[in-house]
C-alpha cells in the first residue's frame, strides 16, 4: 500500500512538471520550428519550404545583423567577466566581513531593476543635453553640447552595465566557497600572484566562470530594450529583427524561422563554451 | 619594506576600482531617479528645484504617476500578472523540488536538464513561440469548430504563462536548493510523534522551507514586473508597466513622470529584493 | 490470549530484503516489560532496519512484529506507541523546547492544560525544569539529548527506541549520558531498546543484548554472559578486546580441547559454543587481555580447574600506559603480537620493553569455537 501511494504521489508530481515543459515549452517550439518552414503561396496557402531560411542566406542584413549581435554579445560577455571578476573576489575575498555582506547587498538590490529604468537612465546620461555633456561642457572640455548615444560603445557600455550584476553575483558565490587556506598554499609553494590566479583560483571558480557567462550571454543575445534604445534605429540587432517580421510585417513564418535560428545560434554558443571548459548545464547555471 | 608598499598600492589601486565600479554601477540609477524630483518638465540639467509634483500633482503639465491613468493601469496589471506568475511560479516550483530531490524515476537528470533549459532560451523566442502555439489553437478550434477563445489571444493570460514558463526554473531552482538541506529524520520524527502526512507537511516540511518560498515568490514577483522581452510579444490591450513606460517613451519621449515611474519602481524592488535576502538569511542563522 | 502481553516488543521471525540483500534474516526477540535492551552490531549488519521495521518505517518482508502482545503489521508508524529518539536527534530547529514536546501531544489532541502540565512534569523528570522556553540551537549537546527523550517519553509510549543517539557527542559528555541514560531509563520505567555499534555502551547499560551480525543475532544475553560465555566466534571477537588464534583440534576430552594454533603454540582451551569441534578441525581461540598474566617465569600447576596450564615465552615489545587499565604487547616466537593487562605500580620491578617475560592463562578462559 505503502508503495502504491508513493506511486500516485510522485505522479501527482510529476503532472504540473510535465505540463509546463510540454505545454510551455516543448510544444511551442516544435510548433515555432513548423511554422519556420511553412510557405505562403496565396492567401491562406501555404506549404512546407525552406524558402524562409533561403531568404535569410540570401538577404545579408539579415546574417549580418545575426553575427553582429553574436559578436557584440560575445564582446560584452567577455567584459563582463573582465570587468566583474575583480570586483567579485573583492567582496569573497578581499573585503572585510562586513563590508563584505554590504557590498553584496549593494549588488544583489538592483539585480532586478528592469533593462528599461537601466537604459532610461543611460539616456539621460548620455544623450545630448544629457548629464555628461552638460558636466563636460561646464569643465570647459566641450564647447558645444555633444551626442553620446546612438553608437556601438553606448550599446556595448549598456549592455555590459545591464547584465553585470548576474556575472558578479554566481562569482561571488562561487569564490566565497573556496578555502582561504587554498589561496596560502598556492604562495607557500611558491606561486606567484599571477600563478595562483591561473593555477588555483579560475579553475576553482569556474562553475562560477561558466554560469555567469552564460546566464550574460543568453541576455544579451536576447536583449532588445538595450541596444534600441541606446543604439537608436539602426542599431541591427537581431531580436529588433524577429519584432520586425513578427509585429511590423505580419510575417511570422519568416519571424519563426529568425527566432529558431536565434535560438540554435545561442545554444550552440552555450553548447561550445560548456564543452570548452567542461561543465555540464546542471553544474553551472543550477548552481548560482 | 619595498614589498609592502607595493602590496599597499596594489591593494590601493583595487580599492579604488572596485569604488569606481559601484559608481558605474549606481550612475545611470541615479540619473534615473534623481529627476524625478527635479521642478522642470524636462528630465535633463540644471536643476530647477525640488518638487514632487511628478508623483502627486493633478493636472497637465505636470501630471504626477499617480494621477496618470495609463500608468496606474498599467501598474495594476503589472500587479495581477506578477502575482500570479508568482503563485503559479512557486507552486509548480515546490512540486518540482520535491520531485527532484524526493522522487526517484527513469531519466532523471534528463528531466532536470529539461527543468533548467527554459532559463537559457531567450525571452524573445518564449515570447514568440508561445504566440505562435497559441495563436494556432485558437485558428484550429475557431476554424473547425467556430469557438472563439479569446483568452487564447495575445493579453494577461498569455503573459502570464510566458513569464512563468520560465521564472519557473529559477523558483525550482531556490526551493530546490532549500529542500536538498532538509533533513529527512525531521519529517520521520514527526510522523513517529503521531503526526499525520499533511501535518507533517504542514508543521515541519513548509516551515523549513519557507524562506525559500518566501525569497521565490519574490523574485518571481520582481521578474515578472521587469520583464519585457516576453510581455512584448504577447501583450494584448491590457499592457503591464514596463510596456506602457516603453510607449511613453517611444511615442511622447522621456518626460520627469517616467523618472518618477523608475523612482518608484527602483525603490520598491530594492526593497523587495532587500527583503528576499533578509528572510533567506535569517532563517539560516537560527539553524546554526 | 498468550502470556506474550508480559512483553514489551516482540520480533517473531522478521526478516526484511532489499532485493537480494537480506538486510534482517529471520530475527526473533522478545523484551520483557520495563527493561533495557541493546542490540549491538558492526555498521550494516541490520540494526538500524530492524529498528526501522519497529518503528513502523520499513514493512517487513516476513514476520511479525508485536507490540504489548498485539500485531502492529498494519499500523502505521504515526499510529504505534514506539517512540524514536533519532541518531541526529532530529529536534525541530524552528520550535522552542515546550513546541517540540509538545508536538506528539498535539497531534494526538491533548488538552492545553494537560499538555502544560505533561510537559512540565517531563522537564522536571529529565532534571530541566527551567528550558520550556529556550530555543533548540541555545542547549548543549547533552540537553538536546535529553529534551529528545522527553519529547519521546511525555507521549508515555510501550517502547522507546534509541538509533545510537550517542554517536554525536564527544567522548566525556558520551560516557556521562550512559549513566544518564541508564538512571532515565529506571526513572521512566519504560522499555529501551537501543542500537549501537559501541560496545561499551550496550554493556554498561543494557539489561540484555543482542549480538547482531550480517542480519541475524548471533546472541542473546546478559552483557556478562556475552562477555564471559559467548556461544559464536563473532560474540567473542566482537565484545571486548581478545588476542585470537586459529589453529586445528589436536585431542578432545568432553569440554577440554587441546589444540594446535598456525603459528605452532600448543593450548589447552575449554569448549565454547554449541558445536562440538571434532579431531583436526579447524578452530578460533580468544583469550582476553585481563587474563594473561605476564611473569618472569611460567607458571604451571597441574591439576584443578582454573589453573594457568597455557603459557608461552615472549619479549615485551611495548607498554600501553593507561593507568589501571594498562597493557602489555609482547611478540612470541613466531612474531605475533599478544596483548595482557598488567599492573604497573611505577616502581622498579615493572615490566620493561625488550624483557623476556612468560604469558601464562588458564584454561578456563581459553574460548575454542568451531569456524
Amino acid at each position: 500500500m505503502q508503495k502504491d501511494i508513493k506511486r500516485l504521489s510522485l505522479i501527482l508530481l510529476f503532472m504540473p512538471f510535465a505540463l509546463w515543459i510540454v505545454v510551455l515549452i516543448a510544444l511551442p517550439h516544435v510548433g515555432m520550428v513548423i511554422l519556420s518552414l511553412q510557405e505562403k503561396i496565396a492567401p491562406r496557402v501555404y506549404q512546407y519550404s525552406l524558402h524562409n531560411y533561403i531568404e535569410f542566406v540570401n538577404e545579408p542584413i539579415y546574417w549580418n545583423t545575426l553575427l553582429r549581435t553574436g559578436s557584440i554579445s560575445l564582446l560584452v560577455t567577455v567584459l563582463a567577466l573582465l570587468i566583474g571578476f575583480p570586483v567579485a573576489y573583492y567582496i569573497a575575498k578581499i573585503a572585510g566581513f562586513r563590508t563584505r555582506n554590504g557590498l553584496f547587498l549593494l549588488c544583489l538590490i538592483p539585480l532586478w531593476v528592469s533593462d528599461l529604468i537601466r537604459a532610461f537612465g543611460w539616456i539621460l546620461l548620455l544623450r545630448e543635453t544629457g548629464i555628461v555633456s552638460g558636466l563636460l561642457q561646464w569643465t570647459g572640455i566641450l564647447g558645444s553640447p555633444m551626442e553620446f548615444l546612438y553608437n556601438d560603445a553606448a550599446v556595448i557600455v549598456g549592455l555590459v552595465y545591464t547584465v553585470i550584476l548576474f556575472m558578479i553575483v554566481p562569482l561571488v558565490s562561487t569564490i566565497d566557497g573556496m578555502d582561504n587556506s587554498m589561496i596560502e598554499a598556492g604562495y607557500n609553494l611558491g606561486g606567484n600572484g599571477f600563478t595562483v590566479l591561473r593555477k588555483i583560483i579560475i579553475p576553482y571558480a569556474m562553475p562560477g566562470i561558466v554560469a555567469g557567462c552564460i546566464v550574460v550571454f543568453m541576455l544579451t543575445a536576447g536583449s532588445y530594450l538595450t541596444p534600441i534604445l541606446l543604439g537608436g534605429k539602426n542599431s541591427s540587432w537581431f531580436t529588433e529583427q524577429i519584432y520586425d517580421q513578427f509585429i511590423t510585417r505580419y510575417n511570422w513564418e519568416s519571424g519563426a524561422a529568425f527566432g529558431f535560428l536565434l535560438l540554435a545560434f545561442t545554444s550552440l554558443v552555450v553548447w561550445l563554451g560548456l564543452k570548452l571548459s567542461g561543465q555540464s548545464l546542471s553544474s553551472t547555471v543550477a548552481k548560482s | 619594506m619595498i614589498n609592502q608598499n607595493k602590496d599597499r598600492a596594489f591593494l590601493w589601486v583595487y580599492r579604488t576600482y572596485v569604488a569606481a565600479f559601484f559608481v558605474f554601477l549606481a550612475g545611470p540609477l541615479l540619473a534615473a531617479g534623481m529627476f524625478a524630483f527635479n521642478d522642470s518638465l524636462f528630465p535633463a540639467l540644471p536643476w530647477q528645484g525640488f518638487t514632487l509634483d511628478w508623483f502627486f500633482n493633478d493636472t497637465e503639465p505636470k501630471l504626477g504617476m499617480f494621477h496618470d491613468r495609463r500608468l496606474l493601469r498599467g501598474l495594476y496589471y503589472s500587479a495581477i500578472i506578477a502575482t500570479s506568475v508568482s503563485a503559479l511560479s512557486v507552486f509548480v516550483g515546490t512540486c518540482n523540488a520535491f520531485l527532484f530531490v524526493r522522487g526517484s524515476f527513469p531519466a532523471k537528470d534528463f528531466f532536470y536538464i529539461l527543468m533548467i533549459l527554459p532559463l537559457v532560451i531567450p525571452g524573445v523566442i518564449l515570447g514568440i513561440s508561445i504566440l505562435v502555439f497559441a495563436s494556432n489553437i485558437a485558428s484550429a478550434l475557431e476554424n473547425n469548430f467556430g469557438m472563439e477563445l479569446e483568452f487564447l489571444r495575445p493579453g494577461i493570460l498569455l503573459v502570464v504563462l510566458g513569464q512563468f514558463a520560465f521564472v519557473t526554473t529559477i523558483t525550482s531552482l531556490v526551493i530546490t536548493a532549500r529542500l536538498k538541506k532538509f533533513d529527512e529524520e525531521m519529517e520521520e520524527a514527526a510522523f513517529n510523534l503521531g503526526a499525520s502526512r499533511a501535518r507533517v507537511l504542514r508543521t515541519i516540511t513548509l516551515p523549513f522551507l519557507s524562506p525559500a518560498l518566501i525569497a521565490s515568490a519574490i523574485v518571481a514577483f520582481l521578474v515578472s514586473f521587469e520583464n519585457f522581452n516576453t510581455t512584448l510579444f504577447l501583450v494584448g490591450s491590457e499592457a503591464p508597466l514596463t510596456i506602457t513606460m516603453y510607449d511613453r517613451m517611444v511615442k511622447v519621449g522621456s518626460t520627469p513622470v517616467l523618472n518618477a515611474v523608475s523612482f518608484f519602481l527602483m525603490v520598491g524592488s530594492g526593497l523587495l529584493a532587500l527583503l528576499s535576502v533578509v528572510v533567506q538569511s535569517d532563517k539560516a542563522k537560527s539553524k546554526a | 490470549m498468550t502470556s506474550s502481553a508480559e512483553y514489551d516488543l516482540e520480533c517473531i521471525n522478521v526478516s526484511k530484503h532489499f532485493g537480494s540483500l537480506r538486510a534482517v534474516d529471520d530475527v526473533s526477540l522478545k523484551i520483557p516489560k520495563g527493561s533495557f535492551f541493546s542490540i549491538l552490531g558492526p555498521s550494516g549488519c541490520g540494526k538500524t532496519t530492524l529498528m526501522r521495521m519497529i518503528a513502523g518505517f520499513n514493512d517487513a518482508t516476513a514476520g511479525d512484529v508485536k507490540i504489548k502482545g498485539k500485531s502492529v503489521l498494519n499500523t502505521p508508524p504515526n499510529k504505534r506507541n514506539v517512540k524514536m529518539v533519532f541518531q541526529h536527534l532530529a529536534l525541530f530547529p524552528m520550535m522552542n523546547v515546550y513546541e517540540n514536546i509538545a508536538y506528539g501531544l498535539r497531534c494526538n489532541r491533548v488538552n492545553k492544560a494537560e499538555t502544560d502540565r505533561r510537559i512540565k512534569d517531563v522537564l522536571e523528570r529529565i532534571a530541566l525544569p527551567d528550558v520550556a522556553n529556550r530555543e533548540i540551537h541555545q542547549l548543549s549537546g547533552g540537553q538536546k539529548q535529553r529534551i529528545a527523550i522527553a519529547r519521546c517519553m511525555v507521549l508515555d509510549p510501550d517502547v522507546l527506541l534509541l538509533d545510537e543517539p550517542l554517536g554525536a557527542l564527544d567522548l566525556k559528555l558520551r560516557e556521562a549520558m550512559k549513566i544518564e541514560l541508564k538512571l532515565l531509563q529506571h526513572q521512566f520505567n519504560t522499555t529501551f531498546v537501543y542500537i549501537t555499534h559501541d560496545q561499551s555502551e550496550a554493556l554498561v547499560m543494557s539489561d540484555n543484548v543482542a549480538i547482531m551480525n550480517e542480519g541475524k543475532f548471533e546472541q542473546v544475553g546478559s552483557p556478562q554472559e556475552l562477555y564471559h560465555v559467548p556461544k559464536t566466534a563473532f560474540t567473542a571477537g566482537f565484545v571486548g578486546d581478545t588476542n585470537r588464534w586459529s589453529g586445528r583440534v589436536v585431542a578432545t576430552d568432553g569440554e577440554t580441547v587441546k589444540i594446535e594454533t598456525d603459528t605452532g603454540l600448543t593450548l589447552v582451551c575449554k569448549r565454547f559454543g554449541d558445536t562440538a569441534p571434532g579431531d583436526s578441525a579447524s578452530v578460533s581461540v580468544f583469550v582476553r587481555p585481563e587474563f594473561i598474566h605476564a611473569a618472569w617465569q611460567a607458571t604451571d600447576v597441574d591439576g584443578a580447574s582454573g589453573d594457568l596450564v597455557n603459557h608461552m615465552k615472549g619479549t615485551v615489545d611495548s607498554l600501553l600506559f593507561n593507568g589501571a587499565n594498562s597493557r602489555v604487547l609482547v611478540r612470541d616466537g613466531s612474531g605475533e603480537l599478544i596483548e595482557a593487562d598488567v599492573t604497573l605500580t611505577g616502581g622498579s620491578d615493572d615490566i620493561h620493553p625488550g624483557q623476556s617475560v612468560w604469558l601464562n592463562w588458564s584454561q578456563a578462559h581459553t574460548m575454542c569455537f568451531a569456524s
